[in-house]
């Protein structure tokens, strides 16, 4: 690991003023630490902000607010999240395992870095990590990788469950910065790879994720976070669907839907949302308004099944959620 | 497991030569000493365990199985290394070091984690329980029993984080079926492959434990 400055800043303000252009903010540490020790990570300096007070969970007339320090663990156990927003308590606890639930946070699992193999090994061109070096997962070993966003500099797939759903809801994200506070939807929060996967998300240099809006969505509560893997527990997403459904008797009056273990960012399906309206929740429904999800999938040698398995992985979800009226 | 010993004093049952022991009755920590970091070379040099003492030390207090402990620490140092190194707790196991095995798992304020990704740092204030400090002197934690009476293990090497995490699994009212405990356990891989008699284990802790 590289040496780096530490600090431990007590207010949202002091931290903001300790950051700069080569520092990094440390909260539970299960992705920062690990890529430090791999030196794929190698901040300056690193500002502590567990202290700050960025930890609630509450709800309201507006929904979920659910603060950047909130834990995993917190959220997903937390009894309005369960039943208003199961799929957030769901995707939370198919996510990783119990010991790193309790360490990581709301606002690092938003900002998690992919586990493409080639990133964290220096030894392998990869353009995320070293711009312009080239991309070791085009002819490397790529079943996990991406077949929705990608390019030819970049396959990287986003590997947060919570975020999928997040997006799947409309979530908002707060920043703030020495220049002021500001909120922006986390489906436009993520960029596509393009010619500079390097830039992840819209973060300026020294901002911070103080916390999240879930809007309020009262059929929420009929919600599902499906996650198909190679393992039962413990794994990274195949492919996984976050979906909520308003039924009126078997009519479908609205939907969510949105797809992860797919995507080189969290996966909107608002085809598929539009879709689903109106028609009635049946198997023969789901089988029609997913047909032509991913047909745009550009895959790779090692996950040609990724479209076939993320439409069935929907309709899974689809007939779990919404039966077979 | 009982509450964390936050008198200050030395906690229950530490008579006797043990590791805790040592580090009570050595004075190599205790109420305001600092632990002297002294320089060492480590093989492996993406973690530095232990480095010379320099200008950007962090210094912390805070509880390791209930005795105060001052620290001045790299800031680079795992909470894992720490244990290990410094105060000579070997208990915990560094097995991936890398947050996907478990070995290292310790209780940080009373809730489970991965020690070889907790820098020391970030732990002024806290109290950390390491299997160290389960035992009740000479008496073995419920748990700990139950892993010997169910032969919850072969080579041994994963079983402190096995057991740090089903006492933590059944103080989070986890463990109430096999399958949950299945489930609850996920993140504490066991090369022997340990796995029927770690659920039995744990079954029969969670009944021991009340």
């Amino acid at each position: 690991m590289r040496p780096y400055a530490f600090t431990r800043p007590g207010s949202v303000r002091a931290a903001l003023a300790e950051a700069d252009g080569g520092s990094a903010y440390l909260a539970g540490g299960t992705t920062l630490v690990d890529l430090m020790k791999l030196e794929v990570s190698t901040p300056s300096r690193v500002v502590d902000i567990n202290r700050l007070p960025l930890d609630g969970i509450s709800v309201d007339s507006d929904g979920l607010h659910i603060g950047a320090l909130a834990r995993m663990s917190d959220v997903a156990g937390d009894q309005a999240v369960r039943t208003r927003y199961p799929m957030i308590s769901q995707a939370l606890e198919l996510s990783a395992s119990p010991q790193l639930r309790n360490m990581a946070s709301m606002g690092g699992n938003l900002l998690q870095r992919t586990r493409c193999s080639y990133f964290r090994d220096l030894t392998t061109a990869c353009n995320k990590r070293e711009p312009g070096s080239g991309c070791a997962a085009l002819t490397g070993h790529n079943r996990m990788h991406a077949v929705l966003g990608t390019s030819e500099a970049c396959v990287a797939t986003h590997p947060s469950d919570v975020a999928v759903a997040l997006v799947a809801l409309d979530t908002q994200v707060h920043l703030e910065s020495r220049d002021g506070t500001r909120t922006v939807a986390l489906a436009e929060f993520y960029r596509l790879p393009g010619q500079t996967p390097q830039v992840e998300n819209d973060l300026r240099p020294g901002e911070l994720i103080t916390g999240l809006t879930v809007p309020a969505l009262p059929w929420a509560t009929r919600s599902l976070y499906l996650k198909i893997r190679d393992r039962q527990s413990y794994e990274f997403a195949l492919t996984s669907a976050a979906v909520a459904l308003d039924l009126d008797g078997a009519r479908i009056r609205g939907a969510r839907v949105a797809a992860g273990g797919v995507g080189t960012r969290p996966w909107r399906l608002g085809a598929v949302e539009q879709a689903l309206v109106g028609r009635t929740a049946t198997p023969d429904t789901y089988e029609a308004v997913v047909a032509s999800v991913a047909e745009d999938a550009r895959t790779l040698p090692h996950n040609v099944f990724k479209p076939a398995l993320l439409r069935r992985t929907l309709v899974r979800a689809l007939v779990t959620l919404g039966g077979r009226a | 497991m009982p509450p964390p010993d936050r008198s200050g004093e030395r906690p229950r049952g530490t008579r006797g030569v043990s590791r805790r022991w040592f580090l009570g009755g050595a004075g190599v920590v205790a109420a305001g000493a600092t632990v002297a970091l002294a320089p060492k070379v480590v093989e492996n040099v993406t973690t530095p365990t232990v480095t010379a003492p320099g200008e950007n030390l962090v210094e912390l207090t805070l509880r390791v199985n209930g005795d105060r402990v001052r620290l001045e620490t790299d800031p680079r140092a795992t909470l894992l290394d720490t244990l290990r190194e410094p105060l000579a707790l070997t208990g915990t196991k560094k097995g991936c070091d890398r947050g996907q095995c478990g070995a290292c798992t310790v209780q940080v304020d009373g809730r489970r984690v991965l020690s070889c990704l907790t820098l020391a740092a970030t732990l002024d204030g806290t109290e950390v329980t390491s299997i160290e400090g389960l035992a009740d002197g000479d008496e073995l934690h419920p748990m700990q029993q139950a892993f010997i009476d169910h032969d919850g293990f072969q080579c041994g090497f994963c079983t402190p984080g096995q057991i740090m995490s089903a006492v933590s699994l059944v103080q989070e009212g986890g463990a109430g079926s096999d399958e949950q405990i299945r489930e609850g356990m996920s993140g504490n891989i066991c090369r022997c492959s340990a796995y029927p008699f770690i659920v039995d284990a744990v079954r029969s802790g969670r009944e021991a434990m009340g």
